[in-house]
């Protein structure tokens, strides 16, 4: 809905404004005077009304004419550019290439993935305020600087289309664990990675030759497919203690699908194929102690060098430890403790690898920290079980 | 919407000495540049500016009429020209932008005016 009345009135602020007025008259009168037959409609014309009341109070500032031309633009939209969708549309606003990578990132998922400022805070792990204030200077940049509300020409659309992919990349996540889930029986948002693959598949569909645009839906598919298994009570199952029949064959076998043609292809991977690759070899181990872990490190190995980043780092670890032992996997891990000292799979990794050392007083405290790190109360409990596995002090 | 485009020069060039006055090879892809800027209506003004080092600055705000000697703020890149375009977007102003970069053989930093 945003995504339209962005078109129509051609403002981030005055659409989300009314948006959310709509949604609070909606709020106070359904219950009392019934849900509209087409409430997203109802939803829309109200949003829209408000808008319009808006201009109309503020119409000193604005072109009277630009004013007039809104107002009576009642009809069906006629689709401009190649990209018929509002979303889409306004991923490439978000991601605009006169914004900062931080910036896009924190403007997508606030505008299309609807996440709070402290839930945005949480992905980055940075402060609330700076979020704050990244997005607000951010809209402050596309309304003052004339960003128009038109999909990029194709000529320019590969290279638009990296920054959107980044921004999809972390709203998915954001789907696959939610950052601040306070019921443990509930720690995956399936509309909002189900949603985050459309809108791949739309991506996919308009840049069918991009590699990475091919390696991020896959990487979404292959990770996807694993949701039926990952839930437990308590909290989530890691990988190596999914019931692997309960996999989403058919969507992990498209993803598989989508990784070969890549690698047929005979092009240099970047990070999105490369994590795809990590995730296909994992879904193609017909057990967790099959898996094929030096292909694994093989592909960190590259990962690290095509996108460096503490995180491809200690997953690297992660792989180490796997081909090498704990103990080289704690070694991985090491210099990475300060810059992730908040990071909560630094502690879980580490827990891991101590206890796998027979370190229990280590391990214990290690699960105790990646807990009271987790705003996830799924994750906690996971983290929970495993420390709970550990001989009584 | 207009944008002002301000030429940056001082910092180290790509591939040869572009500090200081533009070659007459810049100069031609200027203005052959600015050609395609007229007939295109994306032309508003275009001017090629002193060196920092002739700037005097003027502050009469309380009235006592100071004149002081140098530019405003002292750094190394400098403002070596200016553009104005017309344009309907930023994202026809920074298409331009490419090609005015290439055509000066300088970076560039556009702002829209209010």
């Amino acid at each position: 809905m945003v995504g339209a009345l962005v078109r129509r009135f051609g403002s981030l602020d005055l659409a989300e404004d009314a948006a959310a007025d709509a949604f609070a008259i909606a709020v106070e009168r359904w219950p009392r005077e019934g849900v509209p037959t087409t409430p997203g409609a109802w939803l829309t014309t109200t949003a829209s009304r408000r808008a319009i009341d808006v201009l109309r109070r503020e119409s000193s500032r604005e072109g009277r004419h630009r004013e007039a031309v809104m107002l009576r633009d009642d009809g069906e939209h006629v689709p401009v550019g190649i990209v018929d969708d509002d979303r889409l549309r306004l991923f490439f606003v978000c991601c605009h290439p006169i914004l900062g990578r931080d910036a896009r990132v924190a403007l997508t998922l606030r505008i299309i993935g609807g996440l709070t400022v402290a839930e945005i805070a949480r992905a980055f792990l940075v402060p609330e305020a700076t979020i704050g204030r990244r997005i607000t200077r951010a809209k402050a940049k596309i309304a003052a600087t004339g960003v128009p509300w038109r999909v990029p020409e194709r000529e320019e659309l590969a290279q638009r289309s990296t920054a959107v992919l980044d921004a999809v990349f972390l709203i998915f996540t954001e789907g696959h664990q939610v950052t601040r889930a306070a019921d443990k029986d509930d720690p995956i948002r399936s509309p909002l990675m189900a949603e985050v693959i459309r809108l791949g598949r739309l991506l996919h569909t308009l840049l069918p030759d991009d590699g990475e645009v091919t390696g991020l839906l896959a990487l979404m598919l292959l990770t996807a497919a694993r949701t039926p298994a990952r839930t437990a009570s308590p909290g989530l199952r890691m990988i190596d203690e999914q019931d692997r029949t309960r996999w989403d064959h058919s969507m992990a076998g498209e993803g598989l699908a989508l990784m070969r043609a890549r690698i047929d292809s005979g092009e240099t991977p970047g990070k999105y194929q490369l994590l795809a690759a990590v995730n296909a070899v994992h879904v193609t181990a017909p057990t967790a102690v099959e898996t094929d872990w030096t292909q694994v490190l093989a592909l960190y190995d590259q990962l690290v060098i095509v996108a460096p980043s503490p995180v491809a780092e200690l997953n690297r670890a992660v792989a180490v430890a796997e081909v090498h032992g704990p103990q080289a996997g704690l070694d991985a891990v090491l210099p990475l403790r300060s810059v992730l000292e908040r990071y909560d799979a630094l502690h879980a990794v580490q827990a891991g690898l101590l206890q796998r050392l027979g370190n229990d007083r280590a391990a214990r405290a290690a699960w105790d920290r990646a807990i009271s790190l987790t705003d996830n109360a799924a994750v906690a409990a996971a983290f929970a079980r495993r420390r709970d596995e550990l001989p009584d002090r | 919407m207009q944008y002002l485009v301000n030429v940056l020069d001082g910092s180290p060039a790509i591939g040869g000495q572009t500090f200081g006055r533009a070659t007459d090879a810049e100069m031609a892809a200027i203005d052959a540049f600015n050609d395609r800027l007229r007939a295109d209506g994306h032309w508003v003004f275009a001017a090629g500016l002193a060196s920092p080092e002739h700037a005097t600055v003027v502050d009469n705000r309380d009235g006592a009429g100071l004149i002081t000697d140098g530019p405003y703020i002292e750094t190394r890149e400098f403002v070596a020209g200016v553009w104005i375009w017309d344009a309907p977007d930023v994202d026809v102003a920074l298409r331009l932008a490419a090609d005015a970069s290439k055509a000066c053989n300088r970076r560039l930093e556009i702002r829209p005016v209010l």
